[in-house]
């Protein structure tokens, strides 16, 4: 155990199981506590999760498309509710179609998030990332 | 032969229990100012009169005399710790006058001594979780300059340092919340119990009457609780409503899963067997929800107030007044303990979410407690536990059943040594209305 608690989920609507259950368990091979919300998780139960485990990072996947409409905002509740500056990553199928990832990942970073992925990532590079990130 | 006492807020009541059934009942008022055992005194003799004088092989009791069980809980997030250390209270029987989450405030702080509690419920943050604000919980409940107790159910890492903080009175048990979304409200009540049995008891002035029976005193609504859970095993999913003088408290045994299409459920994990009490629905001490409902009321209420033991004649117009709060009561502490239905838009169109139990297929809904028994209207007061199972998920089509001679906390107490007698009894007491 390195210590750090991450807080996971699949956000919005979304249903895709399978990746997420993947990557909890690579974050947890890796030495962190997971803290897994599964699929259908709304942004409330990313920041309850994230103030009750005093969690040190949320870790969003979106694998449907509408990534970008279901974060929104996500950084400004956790600014309200007293989780100021928590970093945030996110990845997955984040846009419908195959919008130029740079341009993507420029959303999300301006909607607040530290990292943002493109699709087929895998767990390691988060992983590595985040690791280095929350300096273990 | 087995007694079976209910130290209640105005009456005690007591029941005597042979192998075949119920064969006597008798009740005298409390007498909790002086001795409480003058009232049980008085209660017995009645009782003897009826019965003949028994030889009692058990003696059992339940309290709630003295403001019963009051108890605050305390929490981080209201729908997680906050919601997970009320649900523990309640299921151990108390009368949970108020619950709070995030840092308590010095407003809250004055609140708490208003209350003056006599057992504070503090959680909050899961285990290796959220320390600081348990921490300053703790604080500021150690500043609060009331004699109650405080059991600690909440971060484990933050635990002795909270009841260092506290002091004396503090006790720590289990975490109500181990791990996110995952409920172990065993612990809790557990202590919840043993903290009744060895302190409480004592400082309600029961300490004396206690070491009559031959098991603990323990809360009355957990005896009529245990009732309840009784009576599952045989009619299957069941809602009970219990109205009194100054709480209401409805006690669901199902799962409440989701029935309808299109539903997801959300939040904590229900209790299959859950209670809940409503400090502020009560036909004498805590009417004001209730007549805001019914404003012209008014005037009754203060009659009341004057007067809590009041008891209408049956017939009179009083009596009418009092099936129509108490139908009010019924409403709305059911549609509190019912689940709700949130309307969510995704790309594809509306879905649900569901937040708590959905009691529209329960079968039976009992009718407890002498406002709703003997209001000579109980099908009428009980018709209010129904919804449509649009939105708030309340029962749907019930049969309504009471019980009609007050044994459901006799029987809660007798199925801790007798279930099967208990069960047997249960089944035959509660009458179809
Ligand atoms: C199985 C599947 C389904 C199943 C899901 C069953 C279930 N309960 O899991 C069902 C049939 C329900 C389904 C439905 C839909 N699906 Co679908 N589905 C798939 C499919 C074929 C496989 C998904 C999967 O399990 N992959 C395996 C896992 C291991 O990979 P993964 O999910 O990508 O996750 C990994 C990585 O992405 C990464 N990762 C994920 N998140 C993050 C986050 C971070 C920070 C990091 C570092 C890494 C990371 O790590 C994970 C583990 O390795 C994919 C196509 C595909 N081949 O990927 C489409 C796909 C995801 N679905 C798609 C669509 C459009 C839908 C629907 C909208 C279809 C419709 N119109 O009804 C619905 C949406 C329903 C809903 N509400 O969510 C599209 C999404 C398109 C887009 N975003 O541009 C895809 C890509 C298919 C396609 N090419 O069109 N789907």
């Amino acid at each position: 155990m390195n210590g750090k608690t991450l807080v996971m989920g699949v956000i919005g609507a979304d249903v895709h199981a399978v990746g997420i259950k993947i990557l909890s368990h690579a974050f947890e091979e890796a030495g962190f506590n997971v803290v897994n919300l599964g699929v259908m998780v709304s942004q409330e139960e990313f920041i309850e999760a994230a103030i009750e485990t005093a969690a040190d990072a949320i870790v969003v996947s979106s694998l449907y498309g509408h990534g970008e409409m279901d974060c929104r905002g996500l950084r400004e509740k956790c600014d309200e509710a007293g989780l100021v500056g928590i970093p945030m990553y996110v990845g997955g199928n984040l846009v419908v179609g195959k919008r130029n990832f740079a341009e993507v990942e420029q959303t999300f970073l301006e909607m607040g998030f530290t990292r943002a992925y493109p699709p087929g990532t895998t767990p390691e590079k988060g992983i590595e990332d985040i690791s280095k990130d929350l300096g273990v | 032969m087995t007694l079976a006492v209910d130290f209640g807020s105005t009456f005690t009541k007591v029941t005597a229990i042979s192998d075949t059934g119920i064969i006597g009942t008798a009740k005298a008022f409390t007498t909790i100012e002086t001795d409480i055992r003058e009232g049980l005194h008085t209660a017995l003799t009645e009782l003897n009169r009826q019965t003949g004088a028994l030889d009692y092989t058990h003696r059992l009791a339940a309290s709630s005399a003295g403001g019963g069980l009051k108890m605050v809980a305390v929490g981080l997030v209201p729908a997680l710790t906050a919601k997970a250390a009320s649900m523990a209270a309640c299921s151990a029987g108390a009368k949970v006058v108020k619950t709070y989450s995030y840092e308590l405030s010095d407003d809250e702080a004055g609140e708490i001594y208003d209350i003056n509690p006599d057992l504070i419920l503090l959680s909050g943050g899961t285990d290796g979780g959220n320390k600081d604000v348990i921490l300053h919980n703790a604080r500021v409940l150690g500043s609060i300059d009331r004699d109650f107790f405080v059991i600690i159910a909440g971060n484990k890492s933050a635990a002795s340092e909270a009841a260092k903080i506290i002091g004396g009175n503090a006790v720590i048990c289990k975490n109500v919340m181990p791990e996110f979304n995952t409920l172990d409200i065993m612990p809790a009540k557990d202590a919840i119990r043993a903290l009744f049995m060895e302190k409480i008891i004592e400082a309600k002035g029961l300490g004396e009457a206690a070491k009559i029976f031959s098991t603990p005193i323990i809360p009355t609504p957990l005896a009529v609780f245990e009732g309840a859970q009784l009576l599952a095993e045989s009619l299957g999913p069941l809602l009970a409503v219990d109205v009194g003088g100054a709480t209401t408290d409805v006690y669901s045994m199902c799962t409440g899963m989701p029935t309808l299409p299109n539903v997801t459920q959300k939040g904590l994990p229900e209790p299959f067997a859950k209670r809940t009490v409503e400090g502020d629905l009560g036909m004498r001490y805590s009417m004001d929800a209730l007549v805001d409902v019914a404003p012209e009321l008014q005037a009754y209420q203060g009659n009341c107030i004057a007067d809590p033991s009041f008891v209408p004649a049956p017939g009179s117009l009083e009596s009418e007044y009092d099936a129509k709060l108490c139908g009010i009561a019924v409403d709305i502490a059911v549609e509190r303990h019912s689940g709700h239905l949130e309307r969510v838009f995704t790309p594809f169109g509306e879905t649900y979410y569901q937040l708590g139990k959905d009691l529209s297929p329960i079968k039976y809904i009992i009718g407890i407690g002498g406002p709703i028994v003997y209001s000579g209207n109980p099908h009428g007061i009980l018709e209010n536990a129904i919804g449509d199972g649009q939105e708030i998920l309340k029962p749907k089509n019930p049969k309504f059943l009471i019980d009609k001679k007050y044994i459901f906390g006799a029987m809660g107490l007798l199925s801790r040594i007798n279930r099967e007698l208990a069960l047997r009894i249960i089944e035959n007491e509660c009458m179809e209305v």
